[in-house]
């Protein structure tokens, strides 16, 4: 292992829907301000509900699993790797991950999914530094079940939204 | 030019047309965008005919417009504007949020709405995608209910387009109150953001447009230099990291400090300006009530917005954005509620109404106050009794303004409007107790003690009226001063992010973005004076119900010439004298006679040859 792996650990309750990890990642990747191209989506189904969606890193990866043309590899950060070139955007991905993250270009047919930005990862210092902490660098475990973190929009919004409305929540939700 | 998408889209709900305009640099070098290029459209195409221009008609323009910088610039906004049913000029409205980031990322820089639907449609923009789709399931929903159900059918629109799960579209609607056509209604996004000065929520409902959904794909314009830009972000950014208690406060903290310190904050209609309520600080409310501290729009470093959340009591279950200042005054001290959790009650309410709570709350107070006198009974009011502080009333009230029932019809149309109608059903001039410029409520910010920032023909002598955010100033190269808060509703951002930063940042990053350079001098000296003279002269024309004499209307409510009754600087009023000596000054720096009608030589210079002729009609009138 070349790197020293590490996780993106996510405290959503504190996310300000600032949106400024999603200028960061795709100013990183695209050379553009490009939210729909960021491999970190925020989502607001309901406001004030915002949370980032990103890849978690399972531990075993059920969407390289599922890639029909080998196109995704796990790189030596740990991250989720995508050869652009080679994968056909079938979404076999999008339906084997458990939280629904990886998405297709919006410019071209291919799958993006966070990279972890070769190991610097840039939504992590821009929340930082604005001292939001909804995502935090952190060391990455064995025997951990990473996995489990992986959630879909719908299923994260439903659970922020009782915990900041309670009851209320059931009448806010769009889905 | 660089950073525009280079189109703005136009759709005309009578005939269902839709189509894109572009602007060439000349006219988008000059007015920018936002508030100074609707000033240029709305004058190009209704200015000949302004004065019989009927606001709430299908005549009348709606325009969305972001400009150059939003999206680039830390905290996005867009300007809404047309012709305004509380002034009959045009007043740009900003609203923080999503929408026009979304709407660049769709590849236009706005949208202009024309003519009436047949029945209640919204509109929904998906890249080149652009759908007008019914809304009569929608129509006579709250805000609340409007998101969810729209986010719930922009999704599934989404997810029919391409594999995955698609992230909301960003969304800008009225609620029931410009449904129903009120003057005192707001173009509303998220939950309680509003672009209430103007009264653009009763434009949409009259044109049927319950809401207009956008989700863009692409990235943001194609900028000059990126690099640039990147470095100018972090330089804001950092700045603003800085100022700990505004990122942690907002302007919350001011529900209890303009009162009890400034002696300038709206209580019981402006009677008095002063209270010492120490059950309104700030901290109260976020012990009580934030459920989420630092709440923000796109690529804001501040994020100074709080949501709160009423857990306990007779509001229990009230939520929204925790009142700003304004609506801790107008909803709050203004009706003489100094509880948080009724003020977030009240707040929440009107937002969900689709109401502007600042003009809401003054046509409320302005009740408030004939009913403390005697004026208006609780006969008048269906049975309400309208005391002071009496939350639960003036939810009441805020509905009947809302849906127009009973006394609801007549203070849906504004301040103004109402006291006119008022003096005419009571035989007795209630005017008097009409606190408004131009029938533009004005922002809860007052001048007697002399020690917030407005000055005392700030009012009187804006373009915008009333607002609070766009004042006459001297010199008018402050940064207070209308003619600087035009760039920032031009190119469009929320300018709180600029507070404290140097004066020269934003002409840095206008350049950086668009590759023009913008001076000072060619800022204040023709562009921004331009734009000023444009809205000015739709002022003065207005009609079709009211015009407006400069020689009569540029003035202060009368209550500001009353003595502040109560608090540290009781016994201060505004000096007429002194007023009109600024008055004066201010009609010479921005180029109006002693009648405040702009010059025809200051109109030529500047290029404005349509509006001298117009203007000298005026001159001869006056
Ligand atoms: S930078 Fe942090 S606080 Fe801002 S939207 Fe992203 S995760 Fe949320
Ligand atoms: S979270 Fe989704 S995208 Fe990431 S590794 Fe797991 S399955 Fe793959
Ligand atoms: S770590 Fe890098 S690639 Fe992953 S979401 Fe953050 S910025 Fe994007």
């Amino acid at each position: 292992m070349g790197k020293r792996q590490f996780w993106i650990a996510r405290e959503y309750e504190k996310c300000s829907g600032c949106r400024k990890c999603e200028i960061a990642c795709s100013l990183f990747h695209e050379k553009r301000v490009w939210p729909e191209a960021s491999r970190i989506r925020i989502f607001m189904l309901v406001p004030g509900v915002e949370f980032p969606h990103l890849c978690v890193q399972c531990q075993d990866y059920p969407c390289v699993e599922a890639c029909p043309v080998n196109a995704m590899s796990v790189g030596e950060t740990g991250a989720v790797i995508v050869d652009k070139d080679a994968c056909i955007g079938c979404g076999a991905c999008i339906d084997a991950c458990p939280g629904k993250i990886p998405h297709l270009h919006p410019a071209e047919n291919y799958a993006v999914v966070c990279d972890l930005c070769g190991g610097d990862p840039q939504c992590v210092k821009v929340c930082q530094e604005g001292g939001w902490k909804a995502l935090v660098k952190v060391e990455r475990e064995e025997n951990v079940d990473y996995r489990k973190y992986a959630k879909s929009p719908e299923e994260l919004t439903r659970e922020l939204a009782f915990a900041f409305y309670g009851e209320k929540s059931e009448e806010l939700l769009p889905c | 030019m660089l950073g525009y998408a280079g189109k703005i889209l136009e759709v005309d709900l009578s005939t269902e047309k839709i189509r894109t305009v572009s602007f060439g640099d000349d006219v988008l070098g000059e007015f920018i965008g936002g508030r100074g290029l609707a000033a240029k459209i709305l004058w190009d195409r209704l200015g000949e005919r302004w004065e019989t221009v009927d606001p709430l008609g299908e005549e009348n323009l709606l325009l969305f417009l972001a400009g150059p910088l939003t999206g680039f610039f830390p905290g996005g906004r867009i300007c809404v504007s047309g012709k305004s049913p509380q002034s009959n000029g045009m007043v740009g409205s900003t609203v923080a949020g999503e929408f026009p980031i979304e709407l660049r990322c769709a590849g236009y820089d706005g949208l202009i709405v024309s003519g009436k639907a047949e029945k209640p449609v919204y509109l929904l923009i998906a890249d080149s995608e652009i759908q007008i789709r019914s809304a009569v399931h929608v129509w006579g929903k709250d805000g609340k209910q409007t998101v969810r159900i729209l986010t719930k059918e922009g999704r599934d629109f989404l997810k029919s387009l391409r594999r995955g799960e698609p992230r909301e579209p960003a969304m800008l609607y009225v609620g029931p109150a410009g449904e129903n056509l009120v003057r005192t209604a707001a173009v509303m996004a998220k939950w309680s953001h509003a672009a209430g000065y103007g009264g653009y929520g009763a434009v949409m409902g009259a044109k049927n447009l319950k809401a207009v959904l956008a989700k863009g794909s692409g990235p943001l314009p194609e900028a000059h230099d990126i690099k640039k830009i990147q470095r100018l972000i972090n330089e804001v950014c950092r700045s603003c990291y800085e100022k700990e208690d505004f990122r942690r406060w907002g302007t919350s903290s001011a529900g209890y400090n303009v009162g009890a310190k400034r002696s300038a904050e709206p209580v019981k209609n402006w009677q008095e300006e002063w209270h010492d309520e120490k059950g309104f600080k700030v901290e109260e409310f976020e012990k009580r009530l934030w459920v989420k501290k630092f709440w923000g729009d796109f690529g804001c470093p501040t994020t100074c917005l709080k949501i709160a959340v009423v857990k306990t009591g007779r509001f229990k279950g009230a939520v929204g954005d925790n009142p700003d200042y304004e609506l801790q005054a107008y909803v709050g001290t203004n009706l003489g509620v100094f509880k948080p959790e009724e003020n977030v009650y009240l707040a929440s309410l009107v937002d969900d109404l689709g109401l502007c709570g600042i003009q809401t709350g003054n046509v409320m107070g302005f009740a408030g106050e004939l009913y403390q006198r005697g004026i208006l009974t609780s006969e008048d009011l269906d049975g309400l009794k309208l005391e002071w502080g009496d939350a639960e009333a003036f939810g009441k009230l805020a509905e009947k303004i809302a849906y127009r029932q009973g006394i609801g019809d007549v203070l849906a149309e504004g301040t103004f409007r109402a006291a006119v109608k008022l003096s005419e059903l009571k035989d007795e001039d209630v005017s008097r107790f009409a606190v408004h410029v131009k029938a533009v409520a004005v922002g809860a910010h007052g001048i007697r003690s002399g020690k917030d920032y407005p000055m005392e023909m700030s009012y009187a002598c804006s373009v915008q009226a009333g607002d609070h955010t766009s004042v006459a100033y001297l010199p008018i190269t402050h940064s207070t001063s209308e003619l600087t808060v035009v760039f920032h509703d031009s190119a469009v951002y929320c300018w709180f992010n600029m507070f404290g930063q140097p004066k020269d940042l934003k002409w840095r990053f206008y350049e950086a973005v668009t590759g023009e350079k913008l001076t000072p001098e060619q800022w204040y000296e023709t562009k921004a004076l331009r734009i000023i003279q444009l809205q000015r002269a739709m002022l003065l024309l207005g009609g079709p119900d009211f015009t407006w004499n400069p020689k009569i209307h540029d003035d202060n409510p009368l209550r500001f010439y009353e003595p502040l009754p109560t608090g540290p600087y009781k016994g201060k009023a505004v000096d007429r004298k002194r007023f009109e000596e600024l008055r004066k000054r201010y009609y010479e720096a921005v180029g109006w006679d002693e009648n405040g009608i702009p010059k025809s030589s200051v109109l030529r210079k500047l290029g404005l040859y349509d509006v001298v002729s117009p203007m000298e009609k005026l001159r001869s009138k006056t």
